[in-house]
């Protein structure tokens, strides 16, 4: 549940998959994290860790989607406005 | 010791170390030994003639004006964190309890209660560290006391202090005097103290840069008084954070305080911890910041001096007081809706939901 | 912070806020699910910012508030067990027992420790070999692949002094639990993100469909609250019930499979008791029959019984969207964070906590 903070892969430390950590930075504050979950990740990935593990890679692309979605209802709404004009 | 304190390292222990490496009951008992720790310890790190009167209790010259009067316990664990110590939060405190007052401080007492099997070597380094911090804040320590109790009944060390300073203010500072439309000025960033003391506790440990921000204030509060700013109130920020402190003058005062999420400062790395650890930055610990509450008039010369002392570099007004719900903080968030401040009941604990 | 503070943007909230007002034609009533979302929404002052046809209800999501009654009992029993080293995340302390909590029995002697992450507490457990040290393993799925890791690493180190007490819980069969109450009023769910972010969101698909409510994977920052609450409104709109997902940055629809494997096993899923709601069936996850000695329950031979809640206490009801905090005829006036009822006062995720301390006290 809740609590799980994006942070930036500063090194990773082992090689077996199970015992594999990395130290992660958030904002500054560098904390060692397991990332036996994320085998793909790599330095200067940003991770969304809880409870001291990396469960997912934040996808850059897709966090853009927000965005995008949101400009799309704007323009849609606009187009909406002008239509009943 | 988990790390150094600020004066950390080149003096050596005055005790005979290889024949007292920690301390014993009797250090607390009035004898020998009691005086050996004196002597060589206490009398020689805060050496000042009314000290080295060596009586019961300290004679002080005051002027005949207006005192104020301030006591104060430390029990803070870890005993050395980054960016200070028992020692030096102590002192520094002490000192900004009597600057909250208006009042230049100037005399200290130290009482000591001291864990049997403390090592000799840490009361040193706690006691150079009040040293150093006496200095800086230009106060004297004049009169003092120590206790040795049980191993287990104590956790190392225990230090309590009282405070004397002059009031320089001239009219009376305090929550009543706090009047609607008085802005609310920040002197620097939150957080730093009670982020830097979870870095080092044990079980949450993370690595980072963070120091306490612990100092003595007074300095740029004599600043403002001097320059003839009128202070309705101030407030240094402790245990609690901005937030309970905002809460007691608005509760005090019989005021509304609105304040604005965006204008408060906050390093990113302290920001960081509080994602991680779950925590509110408006109530994590602070030890060398303030709020004063100045009326509309006097804020851009209040914020002149403040950026200009080194301490209040960030200063910045977080909002206003109000007529309205007494007692009621209300915060704008940043995407511009209000919340309620809420006092907390006990202590931010780490979280994971 | 990077991919915090975008998602917390004053203007893009505003922006979806005026959007949701242009689409909204009908009253609605949405649940979201996860109680670090319920926190955000009373922080930020969210509900603020959507028009009043709109009627946000807090599920069940907090963890510590569905930690049955039984369990806090049985942790407060190991805890005050002499030589045992106790280690619980930081939100189970305060949350009450029948007279105490786990504070309390820290207060009165009990070795009991905050750690971060469960992996310390095996740490702990390494360090302190002479003494039993038990993790209370608290969570919905999103913390499972940790619970489960500690426990792997455990046996992979031959390590005989670190058991867990188990409460782990699972959405999807609370989220059915709700939808099939007679007494519900949801009509489209927020899914917790991050428990998606492990479990991924295909589970979600057979109760959209056979409840036929729209279901929208939801992160937690103010903006992603937003635009979840805008998707689930055009789908409730339109007469839709998918499962759509806004917090695509975090969650796949498969979710984290190597999480996934490690949970499977660890764990199998078992009927869990659920502190005011009571048991759902195959609501929770126990430790597989192999890694049976590392469950406290077990080692500490603790035996059964039930306890009742107080009768004015009605967190289960407000766990299950039903009733707000303040029609409870205790809120305020005889529970309190400083004396809490039940957990949906203590948990800082608890909708009654989030109330009391976000709300003018009426």
């Amino acid at each position: 549940m809740c609590l799980a903070v994006p942070g930036k892969i500063m090194s990773i430390d082992g090689t077996d998959p199970v015992f594999r950590t990395g130290k992660v930075s958030f904002g500054g504050i560098v904390k060692q994290v397991n990332l036996a979950y994320v085998p793909e990740a790599k330095i200067d990935d940003y991770v969304l860790v809880h409870v001291g593990f990396a469960i997912s890679i934040v996808d850059e692309a897709e966090a853009q989607e927000v965005f995008e979605y949101l400009r799309q209802i704007g323009e849609l709404a606009e187009l909406e406005e002008n239509s009943i004009q | 010791m988990a790390s150094e304190s600020k004066n950390g390292n080149a003096f050596i222990c005055p005790i005979p170390i290889e024949q007292y490496p920690n301390v014993l009951l009797a250090h607390g008992g009035g004898g020998k030994l009691t005086h050996q720790l004196i002597e060589k310890m206490f009398l020689p790190a805060f050496g000042n003639s009314i000290l080295g009167a060596r009586h019961d209790g300290a004679l002080l010259h005051l002027p005949s004006q207006q005192l104020a009067f301030t006591t104060d316990s430390y029990v803070i664990r870890p005993l050395f964190f980054p960016g200070g110590d028992i020692g030096s939060l102590a002192i520094n405190g002490t000192v900004n309890d009597l600057a909250m007052c208006g009042a230049r401080p100037l005399f200290l007492s130290a009482g000591f209660i001291l864990e049997e099997g403390l090592p000799m070597d840490t009361l040193w380094r706690v006691v150079q560290s009040m040293k150093l911090a006496a200095e800086q804040a230009g106060v004297q320590i004049v009169t003092g006391d120590t206790k040795v109790v049980d191993r287990g009944k104590g956790d190392g060390i225990f230090i309590n202090t009282a405070g004397i300073g002059v009031v320089e203010a001239r009219q009376a500072i305090s929550p009543a005097n706090v009047r609607p439309g008085d802005a609310i000025v920040l002197s620097g960033d939150i957080g730093r103290h009670g982020i830097a003391i979870m870095a080092v506790r044990e079980g949450l440990e993370f690595e980072s840069t963070i120091e306490s921000d612990c100092a003595a204030l007074s300095g740029i509060v004599l600043d403002l008084i001097g320059a003839g700013i009128e202070l309705h109130c101030l407030r240094d920020l402790t245990r609690g954070g901005l937030a309970s402190a905002l809460i007691e003058i608005a509760e005090s005062s019989c005021l509304h305080f609105e304040i604005e999420e965006n204008t408060i400062p906050m390093l990113e790395d302290v920001k960081g911890a509080c994602e991680i650890l779950g925590f509110d930055p408006l109530y994590v610990a602070n030890e060398g910041r303030f709020i004063s509450f100045v009326p509309a008039r006097d804020v851009d010369r209040t914020l002149a001096r403040m950026r200009a002392h080194p301490l209040g570099a960030q200063s910045c007004i977080i909002g206003t007081a109000k007529e309205g719900d007494p007692g009621l903080v209300t915060m704008r968030s940043r995407i511009g809706a209000t919340r309620v401040v809420d006092m907390l009941s006990g202590e931010q604990l780490p979280r994971i939901c | 912070m990077k991919f915090i503070d975008e998602y917390r943007d004053a203007q893009a909230a505003r922006q979806y806020s005026d959007s949701l007002r242009r689409v909204t034609t009908k009253p609605w009533t949405i649940m979201e699910v996860c109680g670090g979302q319920t926190h955000s929404i009373v922080k930020f002052g969210i509900d603020e910012l959507l028009p009043p046809a709109i009627t946000l209800v807090h599920g069940p999501g907090c963890p510590v508030c569905v930690t049955s009654l039984e369990l806090v009992e049985k942790a407060i029993e190991i805890a005050s067990t002499p030589d045992v080293i106790f280690c619980s995340f930081g939100d189970m302390l305060r949350v009450p027992g029948i007279s105490r909590d786990l504070l309390s029995v820290k207060a009165t002697g009990g070795d009991v420790r905050i750690v971060y992450s469960p992996l310390d507490a095996l740490k702990i457990a390494e360090e302190n070999p002479a003494r039993e040290v038990v993790f209370f393993a608290v969570g919905f799925e999103t913390t499972a692949p940790a619970n489960a890791m500690a426990v792997y690493q455990a046996a992979q180190k031959d390590i005989h002094n670190f058991s867990l007490l188990v409460s782990h819980v699972l959405v999807p069969p609370a989220m059915e639990a709700i939808l099939s109450s007679p007494e519900n009023r949801v009509q489209g769910f927020l899914a917790a993100g991050h428990v998606c972010a492990v479990m991924g969101f295909w589970e979600y698909e057979p109760i959209a469909a056979k409840y036929h409510v729209p279901i929208v994977v939801t992160g937690f920052e103010p903006v992603d609250i937003l635009q979840g609450i805008y998707m689930c409104i055009r789908q409730l709109e339109g007469g839709r019930a998918e499962v759509e997902n806004q917090y695509s940055r975090s969650v796949s629809k498969a979710g984290n499979l190597p999480a996934q494997k490690l949970i499977g096993e660890i764990f199998r899923v078992v009927p869990r008791k659920w502190r005011g709601v009571g048991e759902i069936p195959q609501s929770g996850l126990g430790l597989q029959e192999k890694y049976s000695r590392f469950d406290a329950e077990a080692r500490f031979g603790l035996v059964h019984f039930t306890a009742d809640e107080p009768a004015e206490c009605i967190s289960g009801l407000v766990l299950q969207g039903i009733k707000k905090p303040y029609e409870c005829t205790a809120f305020v006036v005889r529970c309190t964070p400083e004396h809490p009822m039940g957990a949906t006062m203590v948990s800082s995720e608890g909708a009654c906590a989030a109330y009391y301390h976000y709300r003018k006290k009426s």
